[in-house]
């Protein structure tokens, strides 16, 4: 057993004099692998992060979502439907919702203009999220000023800005009354843009969904679980944003590997010929090239999953930002909360690890199985 | 005899792994405190989706149909011709809210 | 201690460019004795080294060590006992660039899982009898063809075989370096190894510490 230790010591004392012989083509070698997993880890971390948010955020959202359909599109709802859904056994209660969109010539953005459920502002009165109020640079007090339907300036009071810590659900959100609403839009009262449906028993949410299909054939219904399951796809690591920069960055991996794959120089096979003739045998030059590949790739896992932590959890994925935000002029600011995944680190970790591994690995097996007389035939 | 000092190449190996190590488990050690912190903040906004009756969120409100992802109709980024071209970087990330199979 | 019995070697066998190095070679190394192979370039002369220390597989014939035959043996134990039997002094040096002296020579015993402090510290011992106490951290290009060689001597000798098998270990070297590494070679024929050289360089021949010469044409010895 000493001896097995040490002549593994011994063997990676040569695979570390190895590495320090092309100290800066080694040294860029690792600077590249942890650059790859850095950008792999912060997009799965970020992927994750970004899911956990939007599932837990969500938990809160209505049950039930109701559309009507004409046509094909979005329609606006009469009052009607909602006694009509109101009606229907396991629904415990229905709740038009109002709410548009308003795009805002000042600063070039989509407001979402919405009628809360409970503690809506008063008459002229307007709260704002976050991002909007410091875009505009608006604070409590102030006046916002935006044209209605008929091209009139309407001039509200910003009686307070939302909690600048739920900015990922708030970025755009205008909050006012029922009427102010309604004169803004031009929409009739009895008239809603759709309904929400809380049910007696969640268990039921599907079996209400087709009650309601089959009461108002017209509409779409959308139940929370889907608007979980949208940012899911979103955010899932096979689909969406994440396999944009996966499929880069699997590309530019494979190349790696493929490199290290594709074959020794002449240098290298020489020098495991005269390992050979010295007393090694094939195990051991495999050994040594192991350790290379098993030091090297654990080296830029470990340091590249730990700037990606930092990347994600502590700086708020800068490198996301511009791809996330695209075209939008408001973006929010939002911290994710961590979770420490195991199982995550470990598929990682072993699909950095493995594939740079095995990639070494095979050219040298094809050297280490060579004659070691080959030295002496020159 | 000794020339010059033996240092050995596995020691500078197990020193650069375990320090990575090191660092990697300490950020992975301060997750429940950050976790704690950032659920405080959620309630925020948790406490907003309930309040108004929010569905979606306002990641990306460059357009309509991306801006309420789950309630945008399904044909939404297809409204002036079948076959257009996306215009929105988002919408190409987002597929169509599928249901439930 | 070392038997050659009808031993062949053929390269590219089967093929165009088929060749026989070696052809039935019956020999045996004495224990304790400087034998030289001596021949023309093509003679297979280093063929026939590498037959006598396990390097090179015989097409045909057996090899015997204390009277074991070794011919078939696996790759892993022949290694085993090539590592612990025979130190290999190669024509070209053969030493890995960019690596120091003292880690060139420490190379073989790698393997032998024997203590680090151990071979570092006769690595060091044996370079300081080779002359190159003073160079053991240099890199192994920026010796001298002279010292490199005396480096590949000290490497063959860090497993401490009985037997040392030298390709012509003078050539590339001019007479006065030449003598220096003849001097060693004795010095170490002194301390009880058996020797196998293969040269065609007279110097060799001229001092008096090859005790057996065989001759080689052709891949044959001749009588």
């Amino acid at each position: 057993m000493n001896t097995w230790i040490e002549r593994q010591r011994g063997l990676i004392d040569t695979t570390v004099a190895n590495l320090r012989r092309r100290k800066a083509r080694n040294l860029g070698l690792l600077l590249a692998y942890v650059l790859l997993v850095f950008l792999l880890a912060s997009v799965v971390l970020f992927g994750d992060g970004m899911r956990r948010e939007a599932r837990l955020l969500l938990e809160e959202a209505p049950e039930l979502v109701v559309q009507r359909l004409t046509a094909g599109r979005h329609d606006l709802m009469p009052a009607q439907w909602l006694e009509r859904i109101a009606d229907l056994r396991g629904v415990a209660a229905v709740e038009g919702r109002l709410w548009g969109y308003h795009h805002d010539a000042a600063v070039g953005a989509n407001l979402t203009l919405q009628v809360p459920r409970e503690a809506a502002p008063a008459a002229g009165r307007v709260h704002l999220g976050a991002t909007l109020a410091r875009l505009r640079g608006l604070a409590p007090g102030d006046v916002l000023s935006l044209r209605d339907h008929a091209g009139q300036p309407h001039a509200f009071v910003v009686e307070a800005l939302l909690d600048s810590r739920s900015e990922l659900v708030s970025a755009d959100l205008v909050l006012l009354g029922e009427a102010d609403f309604r004169a803004f839009f031009g929409i009739a009262a009895g008239l809603y843009t759709d309904a929400a449906l809380r049910v007696v028993n969640p268990l039921e949410t599907r079996t209400v969904a087709e009650k309601v299909l089959a009461r108002l054939p017209a509409t779409r219904v959308i139940s929370r679980e889907e608007m979980r399951r949208t940012y899911d796809a979103v955010f899932n690591w096979r689909q969406g944003l994440p396999l944009m920069v996966l499929s880069v960055l699997l590309a530019a991996f494979a190349l790696l590997a493929w490199d290290k794959a594709s074959g020794l120089s002449a240098e290298e096979r020489r020098e495991i010929g005269i390992l050979k003739a010295l007393g090694w045998d094939s195990g051991d030059v495999l050994a040594m090239k192991l350790w290379e590949g098993a030091l090297l790739s654990l080296l830029a896992f470990l340091l590249g999953y730990t700037l990606a932590w930092l990347h994600v959890y502590y700086a708020g994925a800068p490198l996301f930002e511009p791809v996330l935000k695209g075209w939008s002029v408001l973006y929010p600011h939002f911290a994710l909360a961590p979770e420490v995944d195991i199982s995550r680190i470990v598929s990682l970790a072993l699909l950095t690890v493995l594939p740079y591994v095995a990639a070494t690995l095979v050219p040298v097996w094809r050297a280490a199985t060579l004659d070691p007389d080959e030295v002496m035939r020159e | 005899m000794a020339l010059f000092p033996a240092r050995r190449g596995s020691g500078l190996a197990a020193w650069l792994l375990a320090g990575s190590l090191a660092c990697l488990l300490l950020v992975l050690a301060d997750a429940s405190r950050m976790a704690e912190e950032r659920a405080r903040e959620r309630a925020q906004g948790r406490a907003l989706v309930a309040r108004v009756g929010l569905t979606d969120l306002a990641l990306f409100n460059e357009a309509r149909y991306t801006r309420h992802l789950s309630q945008a109709d399904q044909h939404a980024a297809f409204q002036d011709h079948p076959g257009a071209l996306e215009h929105f970087p988002a919408g190409s990330l987002a597929g169509p809210a599928r249901p439930s199979p | 201690m070392i038997e050659l019995v009808g031993v062949g070697k053929t390269f590219n066998p089967g093929r165009d460019n088929e060749f026989h190095a070696v052809r039935e070679v019956s020999l045996s190394i004495e224990a304790g004795r400087v034998t030289a192979l001596r021949g023309p370039s093509g003679s297979g002369k280093t063929t026939l080294l590498g037959l006598i220390g396990g390097l090179t597989r015989p097409s045909v014939g057996r090899l015997r060590l204390h009277g074991r035959d070794i011919s078939a043996l696996p790759e892993r134990f022949l290694t085993a006992l090539r590592r612990d039997t025979f130190g290999f002094v190669f024509q070209q040096f053969q030493l890995i660039r960019d690596l120091s002296v003292l880690d060139n020579v420490m190379l073989p015993a790698v393997p032998t899982g024997r203590p680090h402090a151990d071979i570092r510290a006769r690595a060091l011992r044996l370079l300081d009898e080779v002359g190159l106490g003073r160079r053991a951290a240099a890199r192994v290009q920026w010796l001298s063809g002279g010292e490199a060689q005396r480096a590949a001597i000290a490497r063959a000798l860090i497993n401490d075989p009985p037997v040392i098998l030298a390709d012509e270990p003078t050539a590339h070297l001019d007479s006065a370096l030449s003598r220096q590494i003849l001097e060693i070679l004795a010095e170490l024929r002194r301390c009880g190894r058996t020797l196998v050289i293969a040269s065609h360089d007279p110097l060799v021949f001229e001092m008096d510490l090859v005790e057996r010469v065989v001759d080689l044409r052709d891949g044959r010895v001749l009588a």
